[in-house]
């Protein structure tokens, strides 16, 4: 008699647990997970983001107040900001201002040193070959393949467009 | 119909338990009871694999002298990690003259290796063996998230990959039975996010809690602390809630080993530790100990894993999880 009864309790209460559906329990999940804070990241983003633009447009002042034309100061501030963000991640300091700043820091040309450099951190145990050389874009690789991508694309079109018109 | 849990009539003891870890898990609310700790996380090694098996090594050596036993007297060593093909586990065991078993159940390890173990010992097969698992923040992270320095940001619900290693020897003295297991199915819920576990492993401790409270004699006020490790806090909430809605309340006395081993507050972990190390030290550091004093008398240690990989997340697919029960009493 026991084992009966035992045997309803566990269709009922597997039954209990089947009641949670697959796209039920999706939709809970979804439903009660914490959001990440967006007003406050966007506002981080802002600062940190526009900070670092305000930097890159003294560095391109300082470099033309040296006598540099134009468009060599602009390589050289690219230059400056892509070594510092290098150095930082080396010194372990990127991260721990990225984890704040979130988009600030990883929109700018410093987010892809950083994914770059901190890759190349990471896979130097295993070899300069089969490590760092086979995995140095594992993160930044999608954005080389795609911008490389839409470039061609950019210009093969402007290349019919100045046929048509011109 | 046969009853699926798993009754251990010679009741095995754990005779002795040894736990390793990190700089942060040391910083941590339960800091003063591990036995042992690197400040750098490296354990004086170059990688942070090698790191990962010389907490091992630590735990198993620091396990077996506490018991009392000798090495040869050690019939099997079980034994898991998170990284790809065990080799934490593998590396670390090559040191001693022990048969060996690989096993995996990502975070549920400890729970499995507590489990195996003591039905082997129950069985009469073997008379004592140690079961230890390991995880490693840095080893964990490069293999299914993103390079250390990289700069992101987690979400809220995301669990921290615990530093630590906690090795346990299952034999014939010692205060601490094990009384009962109930090992669990893998439950697919149909959750893809790496950066909500807790919500892909509640599912598979609501299923091993029902079935072991409708098949056993117990209710949950019999148990001084049911141990979740480690469904964070997400994980826990929806445990919680959804068990009440079975009609379980184990409000009162649940606990989490990702909640007790981290400050959530303080540590910036999010939604709590995760990773095999994190059940395995707390349970060695906190639960075991304080089961051989008499301070717990009845514990249910529900360890959960979320068994992925990220090639399999890539590709689309959900996290399956499976959650091992074990029941500890004190002598």
């Amino acid at each position: 008699m026991l084992s009966i009864i035992n045997l309803y309790l566990v269709k009922l209460f597997s039954k209990g647990c089947d009641i949670l559906k697959k796209q039920e329990y999706i939709e809970y999940v979804e439903k009660r997970a914490k959001r990440s804070p967006i007003l406050k990241n966007c506002f981080f983003a802002f600062t940190v983001g526009g900070t670092i633009c305000i930097i890159g447009q003294l560095l391109i002042d300082l470099y033309t107040y040296l006598g540099i034309n134009k468009e060599d100061s602009g390589t050289l501030t690219s230059i400056t900001l892509i070594f510092t963000s290098c150095l930082l991640t080396g010194l372990g300091v990127f991260d721990n201002i990225a984890r704040v700043a979130g988009a600030g820091t990883l929109v700018p040309i410093t987010g892809f040193a950083n994914a770059v450099s901190s890759q190349a951190i990471d896979t130097k145990s295993e070899g300069y070959v089969l490590g760092v050389g086979a995995k140095i874009f594992t993160i930044a690789g999608p954005v080389i393949v795609y911008a490389v991508l839409s470039g061609t694309l950019y210009g093969v079109i402007y290349y019919i467009c100045t046929l048509i018109w011109g | 119909m046969k009853n699926p849990i798993i009754t251990l009539k010679n009741q095995p003891k754990i005779s002795a338990s040894y736990s390793v870890v990190g700089h942060l898990e040391k910083e941590g609310p339960l800091g003063n009871l591990f036995d042992e700790y690197s400040d750098n996380d490296k354990f004086g090694k170059d990688t942070w694999e090698k790191a990962e098996s010389e907490m091992q090594l630590r735990a198993v050596k620091g396990a077996i002298k506490r018991s009392g036993l000798n090495e040869y007297e050690i019939d099997l060593l079980l034994a898991g990690d998170l990284l790809n093909q065990c080799v934490s586990s593998s590396y670390a065991i090559t040191n001693f003259d022990i048969p060996y078993l690989g096993i995996y159940g990502a975070c549920s390890t400890c729970a499995e290796g507590l489990g195996l173990g003591a039905c082997l010992c129950d069985s009469k097969i073997i008379d004592s063996c140690c079961a230890v698992t390991s995880s490693h923040y840095c080893s964990s992270e490069r293999q299914f998230r993103f390079p250390l320095e990289y700069g992101g940001q987690r979400t809220p619900t995301a669990q921290w990959t615990a530093t630590g290693s906690g090795a346990f020897v299952i034999g014939n003295e010692g205060k601490t039975k094990v009384t009962e297991v109930l090992f669990g199915k893998a439950i697919d819920k149909g959750i893809t996010d790496i950066n909500n576990m807790g919500a892909a492993m509640a599912p598979s401790a609501i299923d091993t809690i029902v079935r072991y409270f409708t098949n056993s004699e117990h209710s949950p006020d019999y148990f001084d602390k049911i141990i979740t490790g480690d469904l964070g806090f997400e994980g826990s909430e929806i445990l919680k809630d959804l068990l009440l809605g079975n009609g379980i309340d184990i409000t009162k006395n649940h606990m989490d080993c990702g909640l007790m081993l981290f400050d959530k507050e303080k540590q910036d972990v999010h939604a709590g530790g995760s990773g095999c190390g994190c059940s395995a030290v707390v349970m060695a550091a906190d639960i075991i100990p304080k089961l051989e004093s008499g301070e717990l008398k009845n514990v249910l240690f529900l360890g959960t894993g979320a068994l992925m990989s990220p090639m399999t997340l890539f590709q689309g697919g959900s996290i399956p999880a499976i959650c091992h029960l074990v029941h500890l009493s004190s002598e």
